[in-house]
């Protein structure tokens, strides 16, 4: 069966970055770039040879060769995109707040979303996808009472509608370490750092555990950190899980791929190769399926 | 916004927010009771109470508060009967909804605190604040890594958010009068509402800084009772009311109570004397957060290094409040001979 076809909905930053992973995809096919005005991001999908609307969701939702669209937009644009595409039978992941549909953090709960049948995929916050591996990977060992993270980014690469809502950011990835990472209680807090040159987005992890395991925890961490380097080459642990009595440590590093986006915006680099890792996944399912 | 002699200067004692990293946020009801009460008679405008870094700043990184600021508040409500019982929050750290629960305490007031060049990430909780009917204020940290110009645009970020006053802090104790005189007359002079100004005591320069500040028409003044606070501690209150009152400005403050309050009331619960040693000196001298100087004591010792090459390292990252997750990082860099 032939690659499976693709719309973003959103030509901005998030939505054009997307769309260069997509277009180094071996499963997925860049059908659609839609928006809502005629923009530089339009303009851009245009110039790579990509058919763009400014139609919005209808441009994806009415076009029966697309199976998987990514909403790029806000939180209040999806949670009216959202039903249309659902009535639409498209598979969705939305890269904002709106969190209609549940967490997926790949290398955690994706298949297991997939057995659920699930057809929107929230993909958190980027420092979620940065910490939720490794809150997870220790809580599976050791049983956290307590994660807490700190995620440090670039103020240049914080958007906009990060800046205009940073509450969402704290509550959401705290929401996501219990739903998604297993701790008991969590805590999430962001810095923006205006340093220049930008500094690579770090995060650290903190967990009160029952059972601090040493040499287990180091092994789990390691594992998962090797699996989200399957999708996000630039992910790398700064300081390895420091166990404190009941206290674990760990400090990761994300450097961007630098597709569309430059290295230092390994924030948002994430979040979008983790939709990508994801729908690859769904992508290459549906094409097993529909090949027998 | 004015250069009259004859103004009223505004008090901001932090003693129970930013003095609350000198004792590792341990202060109890009893104490909060006594202090707040002795503010209020003092005659203290603004009486801040809440986690040294915000509501909401009990954490594994920035150090678990004892009691609750929210249990703080309300016992502090009880026996403040002048002054504006405010609290501080670091977008970020805090939220909207633990606002709503301070204001529920008792909070009247609040400072929404965000690093020089980030004031947008605090618009929400200025609006908010204002629509919940708290006096919003803005709060530009570590102003020392920023020109004048640039902070005078972000200052009017938050007036356009709607902050009455805007206060700008040497979070680094890093400032000398020169600056200070720099930057707080530029703001007087453009800025269409109050300006406030908040020292650290790093250089020794807190109490000087602070008179300079208000010699170039800074109408709120940031203090502590014997100087309680992160790094070398911030502008004495009882000092700073002095010296205020000996150049005839008005504080309607009661020196003598101020006083009383630090030496009997205060400085019992005082875990260290509030003296310049070397590492709030390099504090100071390295542009570094204050706030970190007890978790680079911490640091140091865990990962056996001076505390010393910790601060200047993080210095050098330029490294901004709220990154104190970033000593152990660096820590563990020295420790093991590499730089990032």
């Amino acid at each position: 069966m032939d690659k499976i076809k693709v719309g973003i909905i959103g030509p901005g930053n998030i939505g054009t970055d997307l769309m260069y992973k997509v277009m180094r995809s071996q499963n997925l096919e860049m059908k659609t770039m839609t928006g809502i005005i005629e923009s530089e991001g339009i303009r851009r999908a245009a110039g790579m040879g990509v058919r763009t609307s400014i139609e919005g969701v209808k441009a994806v939702a009415e076009d029966p060769e697309i199976k998987i669209v990514f909403d790029a937009t806000g939180a209040s644009a999806h949670l009216k995109h959202a039903p249309i595409l659902k009535s639409a039978g498209k598979i969705v992941f939305d890269m904002t707040p709106a969190a209609v549909g549940p967490f997926v953090v790949p290398c955690v709960n994706l298949d297991h979303l997939t057995e659920l049948n699930t057809d929107n995929f929230n993909m958190v916050t980027c420092g979620g996808q940065a910490t939720i591996p490794i809150a997870y990977a220790i809580n599976r060992i050791a049983d956290s009472e307590y994660t807490e993270i700190v995620a440090c980014i670039s103020s240049k690469s914080a958007g906009p509608g990060t800046r205009a809502n940073i509450d969402e950011f704290t509550q959401t990835t705290a929401k996501a370490l219990q739903v998604v990472g297993g701790a008991d209680r969590s805590k999430a807090i962001i810095v923006l750092n205006p340093a220049e040159p930008p500094l690579m987005m770090s995060n650290t992890i903190y967990s009160i555990v029952k059972n601090p395991d040493e040499k287990a925890i180091v092994e789990s961490v390691n594992q998962i950190v090797g699996e989200v380097r399957a999708y996000v080459p630039g992910y790398s642990l700064r300081v390895p899980p420091i166990v404190d009595g009941n206290k674990v440590t760990v400090i990761v590093q994300v450097e961007g791929a630098g597709d569309f986006l430059p290295k230092y915006a390994g924030n948002l680099d994430i979040i979008n190769a983790a939709a990508i890792a994801a729908a690859e996944k769904i992508a290459a399912r549906m094409r097993n399926q529909e090949g027998k | 916004m004015s250069l009259d002699r004859n103004r009223k200067i505004h008090i901001v004692d932090t003693t129970l927010r930013d003095g609350s990293h000198a004792v590792s946020h341990s202060f109890d009801v009893e104490q909060v009771t006594a202090i707040a009460a002795g503010l209020d008679e003092v005659g203290v405008d603004l009486i801040e109470i809440s986690h040294g870094d915000g509501i909401a700043g009990s954490s594994l990184n920035y150090g678990f508060s004892k009691v609750s600021e929210l249990e703080l508040l309300k016992a502090a409500n009880k026996v403040v009967k002048r002054g504006k019982l405010t609290v501080l929050l670091l977008p970020g750290v805090g939220t909207i909804e633990d606002l709503a629960q301070a204001k529920e305490a008792g909070a009247k007031a609040v400072r929404v605190a965000t690093h020089v060049t980030e004031a947008d990430i605090g618009i929400q909780h200025l609006k908010a604040a204002g629509d919940m009917g708290l006096m919003p204020i803005g709060f530009l940290m570590m102003v020392h890594m920023a020109t004048p110009e640039k902070i005078l645009e972000q200052a009017n970020i938050f007036v356009d958010a709607g902050a009455k006053y805007v206060n700008l802090a040497d979070s680094a104790g890093y400032m000398t009068p020169k600056q200070v005189k720099e930057v707080v007359s530029l703001l007087v002079e453009k800025l269409p509402v109050l300006v406030g100004f908040h020292a650290h005591n790093n250089l020794g320069l807190a109490v000087a800084n602070a008179l300079t500040a208000v010699e170039c028409g800074a109408d709120y003044i940031d203090v502590t009772c014997r100087g309680l606070g992160a790094g070398a501690g911030n502008a004495q209150a009882e000092v700073v009311a002095g010296v205020l009152q000996r150049e005839g400005f008005h504080t309607g403050l009661d020196f003598y109570k101020y006083m009383d309050l630090a030496e009997n009331v205060v400085e019992p619960i005082m875990q260290r004397p509030q003296v310049i040693r070397s590492a709030p000196l390099m504090l100071g001298y390295a542009g570094v957060y204050s706030s970190f100087l007890l978790h680079t004591y911490r640091a140091a010792e865990k990962f056996n290094l001076n505390p010393r090459d910790i601060l200047v390292e993080l210095g050098r990252r330029g490294m901004v409040g709220g990154q104190e997750d970033m000593i152990i990082d660096v820590a563990h860099a020295l420790a093991n001979g590499k730089k990032d």
